[in-house]
């Protein structure tokens, strides 16, 4: 096994471990601050297949904003940081349903892929990677309609935010 | 390749035969090799760590005129040892009702947060850690995680000022992250390049502060805010809040946020010297060897320290309203503006000589410095103007 896989292996087991703590404490804060574990388990995912800037991105966004909001909001709304109550509703089984369904469809298109067992190209020293996801988000024959779609999107999120927040005197 | 010109490849090969010699695996010594070289920086580091607690309370007693620690050795140069002790023999504590594992988690996330930013800084041309492609990220990255142990801290306390001072220190951190990010964006644009080396091999034939002078003052203001320090240190405010998040902890937990900021301020020093002082670089001495760029770029981050000192001891705490106006409403605004104007100008002037290119970064520089400020003085004047209206009223109907 190569140390690329053992890494691989350890995150993995490491950020589903966290993702389940996330669903399972009691403490929402604790869930915050699993949660955040897990980001970064996606983010040390993200740099073992080479592409460091969705993982700074990652850390960035995920991390630096959302998690913080969510811990803010936590803080703000809760007067008792603790769940009680049952963690499960009458509809458990449903719910496990389809999540093994779709472990199973997963499961069956991605043996079936093939790609899944290939080793990773090398990229070549001097490739520009940061510079090619730029150039692709901005061309039109790539991706410049979704990004402008989500652009006009969170700016639409935002005009709604602040006339939300806005205070009529 | 001679000891002289690349110390740090030369000691390592070394080290790696000498370690498979001994009939170690290749890849293993490879990676005990690394692991070597990154605790060495952290040791180092740490080290001048140690000596910033001497420099930062010497310097503070020069500006507010008196001696300082000057009891333990030459210039009192032991009494930094002395407070280590004393911090390391103090007894722990923790809160009642404190969350032990965020309690105790939050110091060591606020230092690694200060250390893993010098993974991508750049002491000498050939000495860094990682040669990373969104190397200027990274810091904000690494600032998002100094952001967590500071709410982790301020939550975990059990203490109703902890978690004032950890929402305010919150508070300031993500408002002033977004000017910062602006201006991380300018030399970015100036080198073309996200990457620090590229950023300081850039700044060949001239520094990046006679490009955007206006940009290196916000990114110092928004580093001042990130640090936490006066004028924005009102996370700490000892006169309203005791400590801020780090009331409750005692010994060496309060030292590591302690020696984690100084070492913080001295990064930030750095990144700036890196942003838009050239580096190590110091008019081709830097190509000699590594053994004076490192010096260069240590004197240079030394200085950027040097100013942040002095503001933190010459200006007082301002009020968290105002700081957070100061950053929503003139900062960002400001940051977008000149992001825009140097990013147009960088496309325009693409073909002009070098001399028109700095000239008129220069000056768009001043001119959107003067508009902002004056566009602020006329706003202030008018809110002004109405308070006294409303006070005038008031007192009218009052008589």
């Amino acid at each position: 096994m190569s140390a690329e896989q053992i890494i691989f292996l350890v995150v993995g087991v490491f950020t589903l471990l966290a993702g389940l703590m996330v669903v399972t404490t009691r403490n929402l804060i604790h869930a915050a601050l699993w949660l955040v574990a897990t980001l970064f388990g996606v983010a040390v995912l993200y740099t073992l297949l080479n592409a460091g800037f969705m993982a700074v991105v990652q850390v960035v966004v995920y991390i630096g904003a959302i998690a913080i909001l969510f811990i803010f909001a936590v803080m703000l709304t809760r007067r008792d940081l603790r769940d009680r109550g049952p963690q499960m509703n009458r509809n458990w089984w449903a719910g496990a349903l389809i999540a093994l369904l779709t472990f199973a469809g997963l499961f069956f298109l991605l043996s079936g892929w093939g790609s899944a067992s290939r080793v990773a190209g090398v990229i070549p020293s001097g490739f520009d990677a940061v510079g090619q996801l730029g150039e692709q988000l901005v061309s039109p024959q790539a991706y410049v309609l979704p990004f402008e779609v989500a652009s006009v999107l969170l700016v639409a999120a935002m005009v709604g935010a602040v006339y939300t927040a806005f205070n009529r005197k | 390749m001679s000891f002289w010109i690349n110390p740090l490849k030369v000691a390592a090969d070394w080290l790696e035969g000498l370690l498979t010699g001994w009939g170690l695996d290749p890849t293993l010594a490879h990676v005990l090799v690394a692991f070597l070289g990154v605790m060495l920086l952290i040791v180092i580091l740490m080290v001048i760590d140690i000596f910033l607690v001497w420099i930062e309370r010497k310097t503070v007693a020069r500006f507010q005129d008196r001696l300082g620690p000057n009891r333990l050795g030459p210039f009192g140069l032991i009494q930094p040892f002395a407070d280590i002790i004393k911090l390391i023999i103090k007894e722990d504590t923790t809160p009642g009702g404190a969350d032990k594992v965020v309690y105790n988690l939050a110091p060591i996330l606020s230092m690694m947060s200060v250390l893993v930013v010098w993974a991508v800084v750049p002491l000498a041309p050939v000495m860094l850690g990682v040669d990373l492609n969104v190397g200027v990220l990274f810091l904000i990255a690494a600032g998002a995680i100094g952001t967590l142990s500071i709410i982790m801290a301020g939550w975990s306390s059990n203490n109703k000022f902890a978690l004032i001072g950890g929402f305010r220190q919150v508070a300031v951190m993500v408002a002033f992250e977004i000017p910062m990010l602006t201006m991380l964006m300018i030399p970015t644009i100036l080198a073309g390049s996200m990457n620090m080396n590229d950023i300081i091999q850039a700044q060949g034939g001239r520094w990046f502060f006679l490009l955007s002078p206006l940009g290196a003052l916000i990114f110092l203001i928004a580093a001042i805010a990130e640090l936490g320090r006066a004028p924005f240190d009102l996370a700490e405010g000892e006169s309203e809040l005791v400590a801020g998040f780090n009331i409750e902890y005692s010994g060496m937990k309060f030292g590591m946020f302690y020696a984690g900021e100084l070492l913080h301020a001295m990064t930030f020093g750095g990144i700036w010297a890196i942003l838009f002082f050239g580096g190590y670089r110091f008019f081709g001495l830097e190509l000699v060897s590594p053994f004076l760029a490192i010096p260069i770029f240590l004197a240079k981050a030394l200085i950027g320290y040097w100013i942040i000192m002095w503001v933190k001891y010459t200006m007082m705490r301002i009020r968290i309203d105002q700081m957070l106006i100061f950053n929503w409403v003139f900062l960002t605004p400001l940051s977008f503006v000149l992001l825009m104007v140097t990013a147009l100008l960088n496309v325009l002037l693409r073909d002009a000589s070098t001399w028109v290119y700095a000239v008129s970064m220069f000056a768009s520089n001043l001119l959107v410095g003067w508009i902002a400020l004056e566009v602020a003085r006329s706003m202030s004047k008018k809110e002004r103007t109405k308070g006294e209206g409303n006070s005038l009223s008031l007192r009218r109907g009052v008589g």
